[in-house]
Parts: structure tokens; C-alpha cells; sequence
């Protein structure tokens, strides 16, 4: 409504008056109409009801489709006994037990991949000799599945904690240095030239410059490789491990207690969307400056 | 115009272009240039694009080596110039994650001052290109004139004797470039800085340049030297003077502008 009256401002007269010899201009061919409108689409405007309504309408569905039996309770248990399986956990006190192996084999194992993985991206980013020797070694071990070397890391790290949290470090390691060093790369050119006309010092420049420009990048790595912790946890914990989430799937897996099972893969799902909300939080806090 | 520059002169520091030449591979860049740049002097370099300015600058400022040729300075700079050869670049390169403060003390935080001495410096250089009100603001906020001042007084803060400004002004709208054109105007007198200026806009070169260095196409060579014999502080006044010496710059620059046009560019 409003374009039509934008352009009602001007008459169809006025436009036409300066091409005085146009032919066959007669007054029903100038019927005045909007201007059929193109733009829209393909942008994002914020919905914030619809993720959460989606997952209760699956939930819902889900629990109608296993009471009625038109979902069979031996392939798919319904939501509400998986929830009851969860009580138990709770009740027993057995969740924190898994809960609390999990996650310090994740945090330890994350924390000291993604150390390692800034400092070697770092290196890359920043020396000749780092880069030419190192990203090709990187580019050759990243794609290995860690999950395979797992036999490998039991001897190596013992069966204990040991193996389980090098799984974790090698899996992280690998996508930091990746993330890292593309940061590093990317960094705009010219205020590292600026540093160096204001004469700063070469750490200063990395300090200053170098390193919370490359931030944005190193922490969606982050994003990235804590997810693949997670994977790579219950990997882990498929030897030799009698707590932990992973090792609590595995054994309702084979015992084929479904009900439990789902609510393993609940908690695994609920310790993914909490890193992810955590990293976000950490963006927001360490980028600030950008919005 | 002589005696107004040699009066700030006394013994500071002056940058000598000695024979400059430079190429990249097979291209020749740059050949054969030499000037020198007095005590209190603003030289302006103007050329068709691609002929090699921008890459004049970082020579003259020590972030490249030509191939040919050298730069020296002579004098000495007083002991209070914490950084004598400062750049002043056509895209700000201000750090988006530090405020307008941040990234003046940013140049500053390298040297050995105090924390009240650093802070007294930033309040004061931002207080003379009139920011103090935007100190705690991020570079995203500000429009591209206030960047270029934030810019300015970061390059003023640490003393400077030799300003190598490279386009500072083209990335702005022309009216915003008139103001910074007259702030530079004011702050030259208070501080009689030399510069180099960098521009390919003519008008520029004439309301700022005490000498105005012409630069031919690729390679770039010094084509001729047109002094300006009007005070800077008296430029606004002689609008017919200035402008035939622009219409005469135009006059070098116009074929050699057409022929850069139809280049490719592997700068």
C-alpha cells in the first residue's frame, strides 16, 4: 500500500512528458500500478519459540505414537520411560557418578587439545620453518579416525584415565590447530604493518594484534572440537571404563535396555547444548566489541 | 613559504630519497627517485594510480627495501619523539577490539612510561583533534572522519617528526575531507610536523603541499617538482592561484591517468 502511493506522488504524465514523440502512447496502456515488489527472502529474523516448540512436538508425537502402539515399544520406548530410567539415575545417585567421569575426562581432555592446538596453530600461523614442517604432518593426521588408535593409546597411556583422555586431546587437538592457524591467517595485514611503523615489539604484535584478531576463528574451533570431544568420549569409554555416560550407553546398548540408552544419549545431548551455550557466552563476552 | 619552514627547521630530523628504484619480478615499479623531505615540510606526491606512491611511502618509512637506491635521514630527532618516522594510513588500521583510547595507548604501551603519564599523553592528543567525548568509543561506532582522527592522534601521540601519510583522506566523503583538510591545516601550524602526503587527488595536494612531487606512470619517476608559494594558513584565501596550479597538475597528469586506467593491476 505504501509503495503504491510513493509512486502516486508522481503522475504518469510527468514521467511521460519529456519523450513527446513517443508513438502509440495512448491513455489506457499508462494504467497506473505498484511496482511488483522482488526484494524479501533470504533473510533471518530471530524466532525464538520455535526451536524448544519443535522439540516438545516431537516429544509429544512420539510419546501419542508409543502409548497407541503405533510405535512399537521393543524398537522405540516411549519418551516418558526413558524419563523414568533418568529417575532412577537420580535416584540411585549413579548420574553424577557418570556424569562427574565424563565430564572431567572431557574437560581435561579438551583443555589440554585445544591448549596444544593454539600454541602449534600459533607456530604455523607465524614461523616459515613451523609451517612448511608441521601443517603437512597435521593435514596427514587430522582425517585419522582417534576412535582406531584407541588400542594404540591403551598401551601407550594404560587402560586407565590415561587412554581415555588422549582420545579426547588427539581428537581436539587436530581442528584447533586448523581453526588456529586460518585465524592467524587471516588476520588483516595492514594493522601488522601498522605495529610495526609504531615500532611495537614482535610479541606485542602477536600479543596485541595477532592473537584477538585470530580469536573469532580459534573460538569456533572451539565450537567445533568440543563437539567432537563429546563423540570421541564415549568412544573412549567403550574400553575399560566402568563410569561415564558413554560407558553407561554401551552397557544398556548391549543389555538392549532401551529406555536407558535414551537417556544416556539425553545427557550427551544436554552436555552438547550446554558447551555450546557456554562458547556463546564466551563469545559474547570476549568479542563484545563487534556488536 | 622558505623562511616560514627553515624558522621550525633548526637541526631536525630530514628524510633523504636517494636514487630509489624498485621492481617486482620483471616490473619495474619505481626508478630513479630522489627528493628530500625538509624539516617542517609538507611534500605532497601525486601520479596516476599503479605508479608506485603507496610503495614510495613504505620505503620511505622503513617497512619495505627498494631494490635500488636508498633512504637516509639526517639531524637528530629530539629525545621526547618516541617513534620520529610515523605512517598515517588511507584505512585507519585501527584495532576493532580496542576503544579510540586503547588504541592510542596501544603505541604507546612499548615505551617506558608510567600509567599516568600514558594516560595524560592519550587524554592530551585526544583533547587536540577534539575526541576527548569519544575516548571509551569503539572504532565501529565512529563515522570514517572521526576513525581518521583517532588515526591522527594516535600518530601525534608519539611525537612524530616525520609524518608518512599515505591517501588519509580517500576513504572519506568530500565533506568530511574538507574538515580533516583544515584540522591537518591547524595542527601543521601548532606542531609543524614534515610529511609526506600521499594523494591522487589533486586539490589535496595543492591546499596541503608546500612542494608537490609529480610521479609518471609505471615505472614511476619524478616528472617535475611545483612549489606552492602560499603559506598554508593563507591557501583558502587564494582559491585562483590554487587552482591553476591544479589545472596545471591536471595538464601532466591527464594522459598518463587514461593510460594507468587501462592498465592491469599487479600491484
Amino acid at each position: 500500500m505504501k509503495r503504491g502511493m510513493l509512486i502516486g506522488s508522481l503522475s504518469v504524465t510527468d514521467l511521460s512528458a519529456p519523450g513527446t514523440a513517443a508513438p502509440g502512447t495512448k491513455e489506457k496502456t499508462a494504467r497506473r500500478r505498484p511496482v511488483p515488489f522482488r526484494g524479501g527472502s533470504f533473510r533471518h529474523r530471530p524466532i525464538v519459540f520455535a526451536g524448544p516448540l519443535l522439540f516438545i512436538a516431537i516429544f509429544v508425537l512420539w510419546e501419542v505414537g508409543s502409548r497407541s502402539g503405533f510405535i512399537d515399544a521393543k524398537a522405540l520406548p516411549a519418551p516418558s520411560e526413558a524419563l523414568a530410567a533418568l529417575g532412577d539415575l537420580v535416584e540411585t545417585g549413579m548420574l553424577w557418578r557418570h556424569l562427574g567421569a565424563s565430564l572431567s575426562r572431557l574437560v581435561t581432555g579438551w583443555t589440554i587439545g585445544t591448549a596444544c592446538g593454539i600454541a602449534v596453530g600459533l607456530a604455523i600461523g607465524l614461523f616459515a620453518l613451523a609451517r612448511a614442517s608441521l601443517s603437512p604432518l597435521v593435514s596427514a593426521l587430522f582425517p585419522i579416525p582417534k576412535i582406531a588408535l584407541l588400542p594404540l593409546f591403551v598401551i601407550w597411556f594404560g587402560i586407565g584415565e590415561g587412554s581415555k583422555v588422549a582420545t579426547i586431546v588427539f581428537g581436539t587437538f587436530f581442528p584447533t590447530v586448523i581453526a588456529t592457524y586460518g585465524g592467524v591467517d587471516n588476520v588483516d595485514r595492514t594493522l601488522i604493518r601498522m605495529g610495526q611503523s609504531f615500532g611495537l615489539s614482535w610479541r606485542s604484535i602477536v600479543r596485541k594484534i595477532i592473537l584477538p584478531g585470530a580469536l573469532p576463528a580459534i573460538l569456533s574451533g572451539a565450537r567445533i572440537s568440543a563437539s567432537i570431544g563429546i563423540v570421541l568420549l564415549v568412544a573412549a569409554e567403550m574400553i575399560g571404563a566402568e563410569y561415564g555416560l558413554g560407558a553407561y550407553v554401551l552397557m544398556a546398548g548391549s543389555l538392549f535396555a532401551l529406555d536407558q540408552l535414551i537417556a544416556g544419549v539425553a545427557m550427551l545431548s544436554v552436555i552438547g547444548l550446554c558447551v555450546a551455550w557456554l562458547i556463546g557466552r564466551a563469545e559474547r563476552h570476549l568479542l563484545d566489541y563487534r556488536t | 613559504m622558505r623562511r616560514e619552514i627553515l624558522s621550525a627547521a633548526a637541526h631536525r630530523l630530514e628524510l633523504i630519497a636517494d636514487k630509489i628504484g624498485h621492481r617486482y619480478g620483471d616490473t619495474a615499479v619505481l626508478s630513479d627517485i630522489s627528493f628530500r623531505l625538509g624539516a617542517g615540510e609538507i611534500v605532497a606526491v601525486i601520479g596516476p594510480s599503479g605508479c608506485g606512491k603507496s610503495t614510495l611511502l613504505r620505503f620511505l618509512g622503513g617497512l619495505e627495501r627498494p631494490t635500488e637506491g636508498a633512504v637516509f635521514v639526517e639531524g637528530d630527532a629530539p629525545s621526547g619523539s618516541l617513534n620520529p618516522i610515523t605512517y598515517v594510513f588511507q584505512d585507519f588500521a585501527l584495532l576493532p577490539w580496542r576503544t579510540a583510547a586503547g588504541n592510542i595507548a596501544l603505541v604507546l604501551e612499548d615505551h617506558k612510561l608510567s600509567e599516568s603519564e600514558r594516560s595524560a599523553i592519550v587524554a592530551d592528543v585526544l583533547a587536540r583533534t577534539k575526541l576527548t567525548e569519544f575516548a571509551r568509543a569503539w572504532p565501529r561506532q565512529l563515522s570514517g572522519g572521526m576513525k581518521q582522527r583517532v588515526a591522527i592522534a594516535r600518530a601525534l601521540s608519539v611525537r612524530p617528526q616525520i609524518m608518512l601519510m599515505d591517501e588519509p583522506l580517500s576513504a572519506l566523503d568530500s565533506q568530511t575531507r574538507a574538515f580533516l583538510m583544515d584540522d591537518l591545516v591547524d595542527l601543521w601550524q601548532r606542531e609543524r610536523f614534515s610529511a609526506c602526503y600521499v594523494t591522487h587527488n589533486l586539490a589535496e595536494a595543492v591546499r596541503l603541499g608546500h612542494r608537490i612531487v609529480v610521479l609518471s606512470g609505471r615505472p614511476g619517476t619524478i616528472r617535475e617538482v611545483i612549489s606552492v608559494d602560499v603559506p598554508l594558513e593563507e591557501r583558502a584565501a587564494h582559491v585562483n592561484e590554487l587552482s591553476a596550479i591544479e589545472q596545471r597538475l591536471w595538464a601532466l597528469l591527464r594522459d598518463e591517468a587514461r593510460d594507468a586506467d587501462r592498465e592491469l593491476i599487479g600491484d
